[in-house]
């Protein structure tokens, strides 16, 4: 590029030429151009991402209108609320419980997949990824339809076993266990995929020899498959973790936190406060609280990233 | 005598053998389809319920009758939706909106890569992790921030950014491009040096050996990107919830929940068939690419 651009200068004084060929030449050195390749990215995440992170630390010092240094007010103020220790509660109830679930039923399934003669998997995985590929939003609206209380076709099925109405969205309890599943049933595909491809690189004569020591289904699974998958399990439930702890769409749409915020997590109440109640600072505050737990697993996640590039 | 008895046991015991593991082997499929059966039902009931209560009209799903089940199929919610200026609106907007986003994320996000995998330079191993870490921050973080960043940029300098649907095209990249770039990254390592080497020799500029060699090569990777790129920016949901709210600059997802869902009335026929039609785009691409589709997913996280 910079040769084309750069010929037609080449005719005039020798001066301007000797210039022009040191700029050719920064130009033509690898770091100069490596560097202005990846300046847009730099620039976008220092912009969009960075500068916005440090700002939220910014806001949350400030009083609801903004205009007054308050230092640690916001955070006093939060920990004297009893909605917000539900909160806390529910959003580790809600994540921690979604990634067991949704990782023990990738790995079931993963499994059942994996048995099943290799020209017919492709179907079945197609089939299981769907509630991955549906936007999360969408789906939610789905089965919003489903819990709906009067209209419920999960109730009309189960009223034909005498189980009676179950107020889906309706009760605490009940819906904390609908956002879970509506989490787990999204989620679950994403597992199922990570592990199936984790079970396809387990090489075949390690099951061969454990079979010839007389190894039983439940010793293949705990000697061979689990420490041969132990660094892609963990990273998908470090990873999925993040992703469940900071979600927004399904519970936003199923029960916008409610029954009497008894299913908000950080991100639903934070755009409640913040948004919806416009005291920016308070729900900026509110969403610094996530910012631990996604640290701890990011630094889990970064560990075994590494030693995997050590490893290879 | 002795060694014919052992030829004639050594066969049968073998042939039993083989029978039993056989045997075992069918129990163990039969159950796998068994549960497979049971998962797949599992899977498809959302998205086969908004499809059974999409053909139904308003009257059939106030009377009530058996929900699994359509017994006057009709179309008149997807005419009545496909015929809506305003459903059309969100639409278009989601399609510019998710098009754009694709190839800004590509216009970055693959030099990026291609820097950060081939030209090693000051710093770079530690930006390839940064680009990582970006990627794990998620949106809920950010978004109050933004919301202020972009209001204080408004009354700074005039211009309108809230409440246009073009302020997605800012936020959307920083969703997409660190996926991309490091997905890209993996890709464009796995390429051997050879290949690269021997163009620089033959007289290639770095800009030519990235389009010439690079994204040929990796054009799988670059498809799964493209693909990641548009399924997020789609679906995308909190963004546009926060940062657009007169109706013509809504986009899809937002745009349903917000205007088919009014007060306590859900038409829920209309709400089904949008949220149908919302989702079909992803879903065709991914019933034709997704080969591309899992290699982008498992990529992420099994390279590096």
């Amino acid at each position: 590029m910079a040769d084309v651009a750069l010929h037609p200068n080449r005719v005039p004084a020798t001066k301007a030429t000797r210039r022009r060929n040191g700029l050719h030449n920064a130009l033509r050195r690898k770091s100069t151009v490596a560097f202005l390749m990846t300046l847009p990215l730099i620039l976008l995440v220092a912009a969009f991402v960075i500068y916005p992170a440090l700002y939220s630390l910014h806001l949350a010092t400030l009083n609801k209108s903004m205009t007054k240094f308050i230092g640690l007010g916001n955070f006093e103020f939060l920990f004297k609320r009893d909605t917000f220790w539900l909160v806390v509660k529910q959003s580790c109830i809600f994540a921690i419980s979604a990634v067991i679930f949704k990782a023990l039923i990738g790995f079931i399934v993963a499994h059942f997949v994996h048995n099943v003669p290799a020209n017919k998997q492709r179907r079945w995985r197609g089939m299981l990824l769907v509630p991955w590929v549906i936007p999360p939003a969408m789906s939610t609206l789905a089965w919003l339809w489903l819990f709906d209380p009067s209209y419920s076709a999960f109730n009309y099925t189960l009223s034909f076993f005498g189980i009676g109405p179950i107020p889906w969205t309706g009760d605490a309890n009940w819906a904390r266990f609908s956002v879970i599943l509506v989490n787990v049933w999204y989620g679950a595909p994403f597992f199922m995929i990570m592990y199936l491809a984790a079970l396809k690189s387990v090489p075949e004569q390690l099951y061969e020899a454990a079979a010839i020591d007389g190894a039983n289904w439940w010793q293949r699974i705990w000697y061979v498959t689990l420490p041969m998958m132990r660094n892609i399990i963990a990273i998908t439930t470090l990873f999925s973790l993040i992703v469940t702890f900071a979600n927004f769409d399904i519970v936003r749409i199923l029960t916008a936190g409610g029954p009497l915020d008894h299913t908000h997590i950080f991100a639903t109440w934070a755009f409640r406060v913040g948004i919806e109640g416009s005291d920016i600072p308070l729900g900026a505050s509110v969403s610094l609280f996530m910012v631990p737990i996604l640290a701890v697993a990011a630094i889990f996640i970064l560990r075994d990233i590494s030693k995997r590039g050590n490893e290879a | 005598m002795s060694t014919i008895t052992i030829d004639k046991a050594g066969p049968t015991r073998k042939v039993k053998k083989y029978g039993s593991i056989s045997r075992d082997r069918a129990w163990a499929l039969r159950w796998s389809y068994f549960f497979l059966v049971l998962f797949a039902i599992f899977s498809l009931t959302p998205p086969l319920y908004m499809l059974i209560t999409s053909l139904k009209s308003s009257a059939e799903i106030s009377a009530a009758t058996n929900p699994w089940w359509v017994y006057h199929p009709t179309l008149e919610n997807y005419i009545g939706l496909l015929t809506s200026n305003q459903f059309l609106r969100f639409f278009w907007n989601s399609a510019w909106v998710s098009i754009i986003v694709v190839t800004i994320t590509m216009l970055i996000s693959v030099p990026a890569a291609f820097a950060l995998a081939r030209m090693k330079f000051w710093g770079s191993a530690t930006l390839a992790t940064g680009v990582f870490l970006t990627y794990l921050i998620p949106d809920t973080l950010l978004f109050i921030p933004l919301f202020k960043m972009f209001v204080l940029i408004g009354d700074w300098t005039g211009i309108q950014l809230i409440n246009r649907w073009y302020v997605l095209l800012f936020i959307y990249p920083t969703l997409t491009v660190p996926f991309c770039t490091w997905i890209m990254i993996g890709y464009f390592a796995s390429i051997p040096k050879e290949l690269d080497e021997a163009a620089i020799i033959d007289g290639a500029s770095w800009f030519q050996t990235l389009t010439r060699i690079f994204i040929p090569v990796a054009l799988p990777g670059l498809i799964a990107a493209t693909i990641f790129a548009f399924t997020v920016s789609w679906a995308q949901f909190l963004y546009p919830l926060v940062f657009t709210t007169s109706t013509d600059q809504l986009v899809l997802p937002v745009g349903i929940i917000t205007t088919l869902i009014k007060g306590d009335v859900f038409n829920w026929g209309q709400i089904m068939t949008g949220a149908l039609l919302g989702a079909a785009p992803p879903l065709i691409i991914y019933a034709f690419l997704m080969d591309y589709y899992i290699a982008g997913l498992t990529a992420g996280a099994t390279k590096g």
